[in-house]
């Protein structure tokens, strides 16, 4: 019988490179992971107050502008070509490098091996290409500013024939498509790489005790996303090497024949215009999914530690994702409800979304029914929670209106639709990213983040978002067509007030997250030092032996995990929790 | 002479009940009398690389699911669809795949059948691991001659669709062939420094037998439809 | 501050409302025979959606305020029945709702979608391209003429590629507007010339996607004559925003005064 290895699986990392830069620690990638999202969010954010600013007041040169673009911004007045180009990547961005990134990828690196008990990964080299392609990936996309004529202006949703035909259909559909699909085609190959190492450290890593149903409510979601992701990812990316291709290589996957763009005859033949529909949606409902998941994950968890409570039932926040990640597969073609394809299939997609509402619903409910009789504790985190309940019933609801094809006949493509998704992932989910990271920060950092600062962050916000995007809906519903750099048409006149309103608003609400980024930063490296539990919290990040945790996590000795992970309400000698690794053994008593 | 270790599964969690009791009611009372201990990665059961590898398959089988998807869909909606004839080679190509997974069970099977560390045959150095690198590469270079051989008739990638698809599948079925070859590669250096698991080496495995599964399902599908 | 918040919610849910409640920016007044079925299912989701939101967030703050702040001793309750009242709650209210509003729309869908046109509806043909809409009536043969989309050439305003050696095609009337009469079932052939692009009117209650490569058609009846607007929705480049053309709906005199005027432009 040969020698078992008996050594660490990795020894502590030494040198700049290998510690900060190129390295295998779980949690270095997940800070490296949030980080990009903070940069991509920050970058994001500033792209929509351009385009605000540009819907409110159309003709208004705005300072500096002419900086981002060669053509695009003559005597600071943003050109159509080039608000479509910045709602392009602000949507992509978005989309991408924050919503996909901040809740998965880097609260879920650096949270879920230490929730399962594992000292890191199982394949932390992976695990490190999977930053640095997402990286490479994101640096891709903000370069194609850069080159040719700017970025492509397809919106996040890159229709063909208009992305695929190549630059003769605009400003940035040359390079700069061939850019984006590069891009997004290395964020796929990245989201697949960590979705590798969260599977099998979800499977195969827990530690002694921790059963799959004592997992917190976080690692589940993770895990489900990661599943997700296998699906979505792995077909995105073939569309968009079939979309480089159709520009790079002369190929008609997208193309049909018989175009004609000034006056001139395209030489493609016969491609499939609704079936780069069907691969992007095929990715794109999940992934939306992909965007909510973790962020419900995170609010279910913190707001069981802040209701001092358990849900009312692990089992069914749990079955209830796993329905909206298996549902969310069916409905795709309710993005396509008025493209050409059969009625039928409208019809045929029209019933799974309007029963995806079911779990979504159920959920909700929990959230809520936990709030009755709980003892609930009000901190920036669990405000923050308490508003994702609030922004994902409001976001949910105009779900209602769109799931049904004879609405969407009068919804389609308006302010409605951008009115719900901004809700349910513009706000919803960053609220998850916010609680989680107001929660979190003590473990990451070892400091507390300011508290009054976090408040008055939240309260800005949580008004602030309702301010921008409730009206979206009203807009929508009176007919108000999506991605106009302008409003020339008749009937859209009357309407440019709401839209000067819904601009201030947003600049006053992105104004007030610099609070956040302030306090952010400064607690970092100001803030009070943490105590290792503050929240009271009995999952296993809270049982590391330091703040933030040591290179293996947990030291020579891993943890054995004796309950599941929402032991509240209880008497213990720690006070009315339980810890999931303290072998403490309560009486059974009734709640 | 190197051996090929096993996976180590020396600490297997003690006989404690793996479903809890009805946490709704505040479970979790159940008797572990062990002291934490401390688990190396290599103590974890199944070895996290058997999970990964069936992550892989399943991310690829998405691709080629799409892929074959497309291809239904742009024939269905094409008129322009000329089937050509599959070069000769494709099906001396897929006997050399088929005979690279007989020689990496024949490796799997010498490397890990019960051996006391006394008896080892002579020559156990993987030699069928590098028939199997050598098949694989063999296959590759097949590949190479097929497209070279429809250049010759005039079909190019962007010629007509089916010629298209016909690059983009077999492409991109190469492409996870080199990795699969890689994959041989890390092996085989692991098992020349002594260091080689049997979870390694079957995660490697089982990848190559599905690459080769992948490659007789295209097959079919561009005999079917191209 | 729970107070407080609980507060802010409630405040946030009604002035949400006020706006829906009280029309401020409805959807235009419906003109077509088919609509009234859609304007229906949008008032029935209205107010299941309203009710379900104002419910939600109304107890949602009721809870915060109610449940806040509690001293030490309190004792931790549990809602009344638990995970299982509410699962099924949520089957039973959100089912029935969601299945009544699929079979309900369903048929609000067929009116326009699965039911065919009439056979003497009107066919009047559109094409959209890079940006703009150019309409194309048959003339007195009634029969569109042959169009080559290598013949297309805004230089010399052959919009739709028109065979000039296609007998059937001297008499088409191609347009910038499109004028219709008022209570005649139109049939309206979709072409797009380049990349994709919609047809929405809101007050018809029509919203088609042009597919390029796909001949797609809607039809509808308009009951109410005037000057409407049909816009493009569908991202097609840097003209999207201004890609509209205007629709008359006129009476039969007027309709064929004006037909009459656009021939002898051609």
């Amino acid at each position: 019988m040969a020698t078992p290895h008996a050594v660490h699986h990795h020894a502590p990392p030494s040198g700049f490179l290998r510690k900060y830069v190129f390295s295998l620690d779980h949690k270095v990638i997940g800070k490296q992971y949030y980080d990009l999202a903070l940069l991509a969010v920050i970058i994001g954010m500033i792209l929509s107050w351009l385009m605000r600013l540009h819907l409110g007041w159309t003709n208004f040169a705005i300072p500096g502008l002419h900086f981002l673009t060669k053509s695009g911004a003559p005597g600071n007045i943003m050109t159509p070509e080039f608000y479509l180009q910045l709602m392009t990547m602000h949507g992509t961005i978005m989309v991408f490098f924050v919503l996909t990134t901040a809740p998965f990828a880097a609260f879920g690196n650096y949270f879920l091996p230490i929730q399962v008990g594992a000292e890191d990964m199982p394949f932390p080299h992976f695990n490190m290409m999977s930053f640095w392609v997402t990286c490479v990936g994101f640096l891709v996309l903000i370069s194609s500013f850069v080159f040719s004529d700017g970025p492509t202006l397809a919106g996040w949703t890159q229709y063909a024939p208009l992305s695929a035909v190549g630059a003769v259909a605009g400003p940035g559909q040359g390079l700069g498509e061939v850019l984006w699909a590069s891009s997004i085609g290395l964020f796929c190959i990245g989201q697949l790489l960590g979705s590798l190492n969260f599977i099998s450290t979800t499977l195969d890593l827990r530690t002694k005790g921790m059963s799959l149903m004592r997992l917190p409510y976080t690692v589940w979601a993770w895990f489900i996303t990661s599943c997700m992701g296998l699906g979505a990812f792995a077909v995105l990316m073939p569309a968009c090497i079939f979309l480089i291709l159709d520009h790079v290589a002369g190929t008609s996957f997208f193309v049909p024949s018989n175009l004609v763009i000034n006056d001139q005859l395209q030489p493609h033949a016969g491609g499939s215009t609704l079936l780069w529909q069907h691969l992007f949606w095929f990715f794109g409902h999940p992934e939306v999914y992909i965007a909510i998941i973790p962020a419900m994950g995170i609010t279910s968890h913190i707001l069981s530690n802040n209701i001092r409570r358990p849900l009312l039932s692990y089992k069914v926040i749990l079955g209830s994702m796993v329905t909206l990640a298996l549902l969310s597969y069916m409905v795709y073609g309710h993005h396509m409800f008025v493209s050409g394809m059969n009625p039928v299939s409208s019809l045929a997609f029209s019933f799974p979304t309007l029963i995806i509402t079911i779990p979504a619903t159920i959920m909700v409910l929990i959230w809520i029914g936990s709030l009755y009789g709980s003892k609930i504790r009000i901190n920036s985190a669990s405000l923050f929670a308490l508003g994702f309940i609030s922004m994902f019933v409001s976001g949910g609801v105009s779900g209602f209106f769109l799931a049904q094809p004879s609405i969407d006949i009068m919804l389609h493509a308006t302010y409605f639709v951008v009115g719900h998704f901004h809700l349910v992932m513009a706000v919803a989910a960053i609220f998850g990213i916010f609680a989680g990271t107001y929660f979190w920060f003590p473990k990451m950092f070892g400091r507390m983040m300011n508290e009054t600062l976090g408040k008055i962050h939240f309260w800005l916000t949580f008004v602030g978002a309702y301010c921008i995007f409730m009206p979206f809906h009203y807009i929508g519903i009176a007919g108000n067509v999506r991605r106009y750099q302008a409003f020339v048409d008749d009937y859209l006149q009357p309407l440019i007030p709401v839209h000067r309103f819904i601009t201030v608003a947003a600049l006053l609400t992105g104004a007030a997250q610099l609070i956040f980024l302030y306090n952010f930063f400064h607690s970092r490296f100001w803030g009070k030092p943490a105590p290792a539990n503050p929240w009271e919290c009995t999952s296993l990040e809270w049982s590391t032996p330091s703040s933030p945790p040591p290179f293996d996590n947990f030291g020579p000795n891993l943890p054995v995990v004796y309950h599941d992970a929402y032991q509240y309400g209880v008497q213990s000698s720690t006070g009315d929790y339980l810890m999931q690794a303290s072998p403490e053994q309560l009486p059974a008593a009734k709640q | 002479m190197a051996p090929i270790l096993d996976d180590l599964l020396t600490v297997k969690p003690p006989d404690v009940p793996d479903k809890t009791a009805d946490i709704d009611n505040g479970g979790g009372n159940e008797q572990i009398p062990v002291a934490p201990t401390g688990r190396r990665l290599a103590d974890y059961s199944p070895p996290p690389s058997s999970t990964a590898i069936w992550v892989v398959i399943a991310a690829i089988t998405m691709t080629f699911a799409a892929l074959t998807s497309a291809l239904i869909i742009r024939q269905a909606s094409s008129v322009d669809w000329r089937h050509l004839t599959l070069p000769r080679i494709l099906y001396a190509n897929t006997l050399v795949l088929i005979l690279s997974s007989i020689t990496l069970t024949i490796a799997r099977h010498r490397l890990t059948s019960s051996r006391s560390a006394g008896e080892r045959q002579a020559g156990h150095r993987g030699q069928w691991l590098y028939a199997t690198l050598f098949l694989g590469l063999l296959f590759v270079g097949g590949q190479w001659v097929a497209w070279m051989q429809l250049r010759a008739q005039g079909l190019y990638l962007a010629t007509n669709p089916n010629s298209s698809f016909f690059y983009v599948l077999t492409v991109a079925h190469a492409l996870h062939i080199l990795g699969g070859l890689c994959g041989l590669a890390y092996v085989i250096r692991k098992l020349n420094r002594g260091v080689l698991r049997k979870s390694t080496l079957d995660a490697a495995a089982r990848y190559w037998h599905f690459v080769d599964l992948l490659w007789i399902y295209l097959l079919m599908l561009l005999w079917v439809k191209i | 501050m729970a107070k407080l918040f609980a507060v802010t919610i409630i405040l946030v849910a009604i002035l949400s409302a006020i706006p829906i409640l009280i029309h401020k920016w409805d959807m235009p007044p419906d003109i077509s025979t088919h609509g009234a079925l859609i304007d229906k299912q949008m008032s029935e989701t209205m107010l299941e959606a309203g009710i379900a939101f104002l419910a939600a967030q109304f107890i949602l703050a009721i809870f915060i305020w109610k449940y806040s702040n509690r001293s030490k001793e309190a004792k931790i309750r549990t809602f009344p029945g638990g995970a299982r009242v509410l699962v099924v709650a949520a089957f039973l209210l959100v089912g029935t709702e969601v299945l009544a509003l699929g079979v309900f729309g369903a048929k609000a869908w067929g009116e326009e979608y699965f039911r065919p046109p009439s056979p003497d509806a009107m066919p009047i043909q559109v094409q959209a391209g890079q940006f703009a809409f150019y309409f194309r009536y048959p003339g007195p043969d009634g029969k569109f003429g042959a169009t080559h989309p290598a013949m297309i050439s805004e230089a010399t305003e052959n919009f739709f590629g028109l065979d000039p050696n296609d007998p059937a095609g001297k008499d088409d009337i191609v347009t910038a507007e499109m004028a219709i009469p008022v209570n005649r079932e139109i049939h309206l052939l979709m072409h797009s010339k380049d990349v994709g692009h919609s047809f929405f009117v809101p007050e018809l209650r029509v919203h088609q996607d042009f597919v390029p490569g796909l001949d797609l058609s809607v039809h509808f009846t308009a009951t109410k004559p005037g000057k409407y607007e049909i816009v493009c929705t569908q991202l097609c480049g840097l003209g999207h925003y201004n890609m509209k053309a205007y629709l008359y709906v006129f009476s039969q005199q007027d309709f064929d005064d004006w037909l009459k005027k656009e021939a002898a432009l051609q």
